[in-house]
Parts: structure tokens; C-alpha cells; sequence
């Protein structure tokens, strides 16, 4: 029960200072639940923000549930989720109710606007990061390089983008050769387990 | 009967928005008009707010919708359909994928996946800068190259990047750092 409400108001600080698109949430899970928490790895939350950007909804939510999912099964799903609506729910019933005006209020504007080159900074710096977590091979700084021109000049879906680099994935591993061995320790292993 | 219907169309929505909250935009425009909830001038000033406040745009923009149309229960009724899809269907994959992320297939698939996700994420960040910093926008109105750059906007950058690098402080920290500074300097 405390983990769930830790859970709840983790995602609840996320959801109430995620910026843009759901890309913006990854500096602070990091934050949160790799640096501070030490709940989850690095590579495991691009994996979860990949699912989340390759299925159907809100992608900051997909996150958001496939973290709670990990984190502690349906229940932390559901206490992740809520937790990151909950802001959005607030304020912008807020602002329906009492600021019709929003939009002229110079305030926020000026905010918002350095708000977002703050979101770019913070971006720029979860980039190298992801780059240093990485095999650091050339074949990744191709693809990396691939889907980065393949977004911003085709302005393709990043739903094909994902599909192609998994594509491209299991192929490099097989032609390395990687793939049959893990096969067999996989397998072998699971007979282990099974016994 | 209202919050019914709010709820099932959020859901559809959420069903069949494929790639974040821009994605649900022509639903949006199309549920509008079928009910008549709103103008289409009303709804880009709701997506243009929900844009500048915290939290998913998607979301923000159900709860505006279902608040407008029917209070604050149908903003809660709406964003709860709109969620609900991503609850079910990522609860199922993520029951799967516990199970298969020592797969070797899976896990090839994630090693081609990762940069690529890095690749997207940059993107993300370049189109963001592309409004905010480089003025990619502005530049067809003039021809001005020396207005390429928002030099106000390229300082801040640089400096907040490199405390990024050097403090390592709380990303909030930066945000609000940064809030501060639009209001201060009137970005």
C-alpha cells in the first residue's frame, strides 16, 4: 500500500511537470525511479516509452501504465496512471472553470515559452545519455542517425520507425550470429527452471 | 446519457490515436462537429492551452472538452474514456512481456529499438526547437537570416544546458528555473 501511494504521487509530480509530448516525462521517471529510487533500469524505461509510442492511446499514459505494470503489477498500473491524469485533471478543470482567459494571460505565455527550451535542454542531455547506455556501435549510431532524418524530414510515424529498428535488430543479431546461441541458452535455461 | 456518450467516444479515441496526442486531433475535430459541442475556432483554442499546460495534451484536451460540455463529472468521464484503452491493452502486453523480455528475439528487437527511440526523442526535441529557437516558422515572412536564430532563446538554451551537464540537479529544478526566467526577461 505505501508503494502504490509513492507510486501515485511519483507519476503525480511527473503528470505535473511534463511539457509537450511524452518524450517530456523521461527526464523526470529517470529522476525519480533510476537515480532517486533505484525501482528500475535505465535501458528498461526507453523499452516501456517504446511500447508506449508503438501501441494504441495517449503515449504518456502507455508509459505511465507499463512502468506502474512493472513496478507492481495491475495495481500500480491503475496508481501510475491515475497519478499522471490527476494534475491535467485538476488544473485544466481549474482553468475551464475560472480562467476563461487563459490564453491572454501574458504570465503563463513567457512561461511556457522558456519552459519549452528548458524541455529541449533536458532532452539534448536524456540523448547522450540513452547514447552513453548504449553499445556505443556503429551500427546504432546508424540507426539513431536513420530514424532521427527518417522523422524530422519525411516526417514518417515513429510507429514505422519502431517496427523497422526492431526489424533491423533481430537481423543484426542474426547475421552477427548472436541469435542461434541465445536461442539455445534460452531454451536450455528455461528446461533448468522447469525442473 | 451525455457521460455515456463522452465516455464511448473518448474511448474510440484512445482506441485508434496511434502516435501521441497530435494523432487525435482530426478525432477530436470530427466528434466535435458530430455533436455540435463546440466550433472547431473554440476546439484550437482548447488545443493551443492544453498544449501550454502541464501534463499529456491528449488528456488535457479530453478533460477541456468533457468540462465544456458537461461539467466537471464529463471532464472526468472523459478523460477516464480516453485512458481507458492504453489501461487495457498495455496492462495485457506488459502481462506478456514479462514473460518474453529474456526472449532472444525480443531482445534483438529492443537492441535495434533503442536507438531508434534515442533517434525519436532528438526528433521530438528538434521540432521543439524548430518553433522556440531557430524561428523556422518566422522565416518564410522574412528573409531576414539574421532572424534564424531567437538569440534569447539560443542563450538560454546553452546556459541551461550546461547546468544541466555540470549540477545535475532535479529536472523540476530546470523547469521552473526556466519559468521564472520567461516571466523575469519576457520570453
Amino acid at each position: 500500500m505505501k508503494k502504490l501511494l509513492k507510486i501515485f504521487l511519483i507519476f503525480f509530480k511527473i503528470g505535473s511537470f511534463t511539457f509537450g509530448g511524452g518524450y517530456a516525462m523521461l527526464p523526470i521517471i529517470k529522476r525519480e525511479l533510476v537515480d532517486n529510487l533505484g525501482w528500475i533500469k535505465e535501458n528498461d524505461i526507453y523499452n516501456y516509452y517504446a511500447i508506449g509510442q508503438s501501441t494504441p492511446g495517449i503515449i504518456a499514459v502507455n508509459t505511465a501504465t507499463m512502468t506502474g505494470y512493472s513496478l507492481c503489477g495491475i495495481k500500480g498500473a491503475l496508481a501510475a496512471t491515475s497519478g499522471f491524469i490527476m494534475p491535467s485533471l485538476i488544473i485544466i478543470t481549474l482553468i475551464a472553470s475560472f480562467f476563461k482567459r487563459f490564453q491572454q494571460i501574458n504570465l503563463f505565455q513567457h512561461a511556457f515559452a522558456a519552459i519549452q527550451v528548458a524541455v529541449v535542454a533536458l532532452i539534448i542531455d536524456i540523448v547522450i545519455k540513452m547514447w552513453q547506455k548504449s553499445d556505443k556501435s556503429k551500427i546504432s549510431l546508424l540507426i539513431f542517425l536513420l530514424a532521427f532524418l527518417l522523422l524530422v524530414i519525411f516526417d514518417l510515424s515513429p510507429v514505422f520507425v519502431i517496427l523497422g529498428s526492431a526489424a533491423a535488430g533481430i537481423l543484426i543479431q542474426y547475421y552477427r550470429g548472436n541469435l542461434q546461441p541465445a536461442y539455445h541458452n534460452y531454451h536450455n535455461q528455461n528446461q533448468e527452471s522447469d525442473k | 446519457m451525455i457521460y455515456l456518450i463522452l465516455f464511448l467516444e473518448f474511448f474510440k479515441v484512445g482506441l485508434f490515436a496511434l502516435g501521441g496526442g497530435l494523432a487525435a486531433l482530426p478525432f477530436l475535430q470530427d466528434l466535435i462537429v458530430k455533436y455540435g459541442w463546440m466550433t472547431s475556432a473554440e476546439l484550437l483554442n482548447m488545443i493551443a492551452i492544453s498544449e501550454s499546460t502541464p501534463g499529456a495534451i491528449g488528456i488535457n484536451t479530453a478533460t477541456f472538452i468533457g468540462n465544456n460540455t458537461a461539467g466537471i463529472p464529463g471532464g472526468i468521464i472523459a478523460t477516464a474514456g480516453l485512458a481507458a484503452p492504453s489501461i487495457i491493452i498495455i496492462t495485457i502486453i506488459a502481462h506478456y512481456f514479462e514473460s518474453f523480455n529474456q526472449h532472444p528475439l525480443v531482445k534483438s528487437a529492443f537492441s535495434g529499438i533503442r536507438p531508434a527511440v534515442a533517434g525519436l526523442i532528438a526528433s521530438a526535441a528538434f521540432e521543439l526547437a524548430r518553433g522556440g529557437i531557430f524561428n523556422l516558422n518566422n522565416l518564410q515572412f522574412n528573409n531576414n537570416l539574421l532572424q534564424f536564430f531567437d538569440y534569447k532563446s539560443l542563450f538560454l538554451l546553452v546556459i541551461i544546458f550546461a547546468a544541466i551537464r555540470k549540477f545535475k540537479k532535479h529536472p523540476i529544478f530546470y523547469i521552473m528555473a526556466a519559468a521564472l526566467i520567461g516571466i523575469i526577461f519576457k520570453f
